[in-house]
């Protein structure tokens, strides 16, 4: 694990690939309630695309859960203001921790489905 | 491959049925194909074995349909609305075991991401067995 979690003032931290070929990012939750049921579902959508596989976890919690799963999404209950992590390995992991970071940076926009 | 699996809810009331399918249609988006009946012929509280039928065929996907129930008699009517179907079509449908409005959102979203009907049915069940 590396420890360059560090948060910029926009809230996205991209961290870059390690030895293992995992990509690393993290971004704070911003959204009003937290991890409700419609960013989950966008989330999980989103992660759906990529080929990678995406763990993510809240900061400083326990268990790292699949990104694509809606119902682990959830379950994270993620507070506003949470940091979320992400770490994929595969093919389009960059890609994917990149679209991720900016889809909660950017508090869940309606566009791109 | 674009197709996604179909989703059919079937509730007692029509609506539930018709509010389940909305949530779903809102929260998931359009990319799924969202079917549902609920009440009898008569108007009242109920399922009907025809509509069920339609609901399956209105969302049916070469990638098979998910049908998310409520009550005993749902669940029921769903099964016997599955062996009506043509017999090519009966082994891409399954009714699954998982609460009616929480299940179909999580089954349509594994279905958005071109998940197979067994991933779909998966992700709706984890609820109930979590």
């Amino acid at each position: 694990m590396t420890k360059n979690r560090s948060v910029s003032d926009d809230g996205v931290a991209p961290n870059p690939v390690n030895a293992e070929g995992v990509v690393k990012g993290s971004v704070q939750l911003v959204h009003a309630v937290g991890m409700h049921a419609r960013p989950a579902v966008k989330l999980a959508k989103l992660a759906k695309r990529f080929q990678c596989q995406i763990a993510m976890r809240v900061a400083g919690g326990v268990g790292w859960v699949d990104a694509k799963s809606l119902t682990s999404v959830m379950a994270t209950r993620a507070a506003r203001d949470s940091i979320i992590e992400f770490e994929a390995s595969g093919a389009d992991a960059a890609a994917a921790v990149a679209a991720l970071v900016t889809l909660i940076a950017q508090d869940f926009p309606d566009s791109g489905g | 491959m674009s197709e996604t699996v179909g989703i059919v809810i079937v509730s007692h009331s029509r609506d539930i049925a018709k509010g389940t399918a909305d949530m779903v249609r809102q929260m998931v988006g359009n990319e799924v194909k969202v079917a549902f009946c609920g009440g009898n012929a008569d108007g009242g509280l109920g399922t009907d074995v025809p509509r069920i039928v339609d609901a399956i065929e209105t969302a049916w996907s070469p990638k098979g349909v998910a049908v998310l129930v409520d009550l005993g008699g749902a669940e029921t009517n769903s099964e016997m609305a599955v062996e009506m179907l043509p017999v090519e079509r009966r082994g891409r449908v399954v009714v699954c075991n998982a609460p009616i409005v929480e299940g179909a959102v999580m089954a349509a979203t594994e279905a958005a991401g071109g998940s197979p009907l067994d991933k779909v049915q998966a992700a709706a069940e984890e609820l109930a067995a979590g």
